[in-house]
């Protein structure tokens, strides 16, 4: 079998303690180009940490993340963001009072061109709502006509479609999806898995973390089983069913790997 | 964004078929639609209990209430408030309070005559002066607030006291008197009259800081921050806003602008006295509450609060004009707070 195309995302040996818990436990991850990645574990297993190190949410206390090969460090969340990395958190990360158009350029306005944008630093609400609205019709948000309209004036999928479109929009290279069908029903959730394909598809990679089974491995590519803080396994659905995932995530079952099955657990078939 | 990004999305987007939601659309009743409308506009309801207010007073007393000379006589008289309520407003905004807002304008204009008076230095120096150690304490309280991690409320609570302290230390406790003063540091209680109104260029100044304000809150990425931070700071963090950067800067304005409704303070009065402003933090939370700005932040804005400072003067004046006892006054402020934090309360329940 060929090398392994260079991961877009990798970590090594991520170490993150609060205290005496330990979060991550020289955890590895790799995300490869194209792919759907979804990530799973028990409570505690430090999916969480493990993600918001991507996100810049939280820095870890030692290893390493490289971006496309090249060693970054995310203090902040707008490191990662500048560096293409977007997230849809679990708990949508909107504002809820704010409308629309303010919640999906938050943290990246745009002023008009000209003296009132450089000297008044004016926004270009009339742009910045035009766009919303354009990003949000192609979502198939049509009901969605009034980009002043608060947040939380919409219906929860009407909310995580917002956030999904954020992360869509601004994504450069990776998208960050953080149990985005929670809080949905059977209907929005499979748009929303439907979205995560799509995404794929034109070439962004995408992390999906749920706890919920079926929807991992209904659109998941490969799927990194994380245990007390690392890595405990690489599948496919291909390669394992529900039961065996589970079984891994919980410690009744136990696998090693080697490198290249990790980075090509197809081949396991 | 890039329209080669938008192209692409366009590609994605394009695939997702049906709507999201589209089977939850129904149409809202008479009341949500009022509800829906004052959640949108938050300073119409004040505004309109302001109409009211004016018309009533108006049937009651039209030969004296209604006369261009009485009503720019309500804005000479809630200037100071209304000043020090937008320095409020955003500190509220950002789910905030600031119990200190009193004695950082009252430091400040001890600070600033006695500056001028006592050292001699020039009122074109000294008026700046001011406004720097207004800035300074306000920037202490954020400060405080951020790196301590501490509430606003007990950070001000503290400030409060040590705040009004040193400045009777500074002061001695007299009061400086304005036939001293350089006339810039008297300017603001300049009387315009025009036909036949009679405004200050403090209350002038107050109306364009309420103008400026307006815009930057509306217009500017800082007041989207302002707003996010208080209705969400962690989604506002997660968005990539420096929660902790920005929120010390609202302090820090805060505190310009008491310093500047300290300025209006002494132009006001004719001398900078130890002992004023001692209940300014529950007057400029009042007229902000009323204005509509709920204190649990993120909701509401600078021209609401502008609007309640004007109840609570109309209603002071207008009582007054229609022969009721002062204590009829503060009753009539105590209803009005709470009938506008019950509207909040409702207006918040919008689509739930």
């Amino acid at each position: 079998m060929t090398a392994a195309p260079q991961p877009v995302l990798q970590a090594t040996s991520l170490v993150k303690r609060y205290g005496r818990v330990v979060a991550l436990d020289h955890a590895d991850f790799e995300l490869y180009p194209g792919e759907v990645l979804g990530v799973i574990g028990d409570n505690g297993a430090g999916k969480s940490t493990l993600i918001k190190c991507f996100s810049g949410a939280v820095v870890p206390d030692r290893g390493d993340i490289l971006l496309d090969g090249d060693k970054v460090h995310f203090n902040e969340p707008t490191d990662a963001q500048d560096a293409g990395i977007q997230t849809v958190y679990q708990n949508l990360a909107v504002c809820p009072a704010l409308d629309i158009a303010t919640n999906l350029f938050l943290g990246r306005e745009r002023r008009v061109p000209g003296w009132r944008g450089k000297y008044l630093r004016m926004l270009d609400h009339k742009g910045m709502r035009e766009d919303a609205k354009r990003e949000l019709s192609q979502l198939g948000l049509l009901t969605i006509q009034d980009m002043h309209q608060a947040v939380e004036t919409l219906s929860g999928g009407q909310r995580q479609g917002v956030a999904v479109a954020r992360a869509a929009a601004f994504g450069q290279r990776v998208v960050i999806m953080d149990e985005p069908t929670a809080a949905l029903g059977v209907k929005e959730s499979q748009k929303v898995l439907q979205l995560i394909r799509d995404v794929r598809d034109r070439g962004l990679p995408v992390i999906l973390i749920s706890h919920n089974m079926p929807h991992v491995f209904e659109v998941a590519d490969r799927i990194h089983i994380q245990r007390l803080g690392r890595r405990a396994a690489v599948v496919t659905p291909q390669s394992h069913t529900m039961a065996e995932a589970v079984a891994i995530m919980t410690g009744a079952m136990e696998v090693k790997m080697t490198a290249e099955e990790i980075a090509r657990p197809a081949a396991v078939n | 964004m890039s329209s080669e990004n938008a192209a692409n999305f366009e590609a994605v987007a394009s695939a997702v078929t049906g709507e999201i939601g589209e089977d939850e659309w129904y149409r809202p009743s008479p009341l949500e639609r009022i509800q829906r409308t004052l959640h949108k506009y938050p300073a119409l309801g004040p505004f309109l209990v302001l109409v009211v207010m004016v018309v009533v007073f108006s049937l009651v007393a039209p030969d004296r209430f209604l006369r261009p000379f009485n009503l720019s006589l309500i804005i000479a008289q809630v200037t100071v408030i209304g000043t020090l309520a937008i320095g409020q407003t955003l500190v509220i905004l950002t789910a905030g309070i600031d119990l200190s807002v009193g004695a950082i304008a009252v430091f400040v204009s001890i600070v600033m005559a006695n500056v001028n008076v006592a050292l001699g230095i020039p009122g074109f120096l000294a008026v700046p002066m001011g406004f720097a150690f207004g800035t300074a304490c306000g920037l202490l309280n954020g400060m405080l607030i951020t790196r301590l991690r501490m509430p606003p409320f007990i950070v001000t609570l503290g400030t409060l006291s040590i705040f009004f302290a040193l400045n009777l230390w500074v002061s001695g406790s007299a009061t400086v008197r304005g036939t001293n003063m350089d006339p810039l540091l008297l300017w603001p209680g300049q009387p315009i009259t025009l036909f036949d109104t009679r405004f200050t260029l403090g209350s002038l100044g107050m109306l364009l800081m309420y103008g400026i304000m307006i815009y930057v809150l509306g217009y500017t990425a800082w007041g989207r921050y302002v707003f996010a931070i208080g209705d969400d700071p962690d989604a506002a963090r997660l968005s990539g806003i420096r929660t902790d950067r920005v929120l010390l800067s609202v302090y820090a304005v805060a505190g310009l602008i008491y310093a500047i409704g300290a300025w209006f303070l002494i132009g006001r009065v004719g001398a900078a006295s130890p002992q004023s402003l001692q209940i300014a933090n529950l007057e400029s939370i009042t007229a902000v509450v009323i204005g509509g700005t709920s204190l649990f932040g993120g909701r509401g804005g600078v021209l609401g609060t502008l609007f309640g400072a004007m109840i609570v003067g109309t209603a002071v004046n207008g009582l007054t004009i229609a022969g009721f006892d002062p204590l009829w006054q503060r009753f009539a402020i105590g209803v009005l707070v709470i009938v506008a934090v019950a509207l909040d309360q409702w207006i918040r329940r919008v689509g739930k």
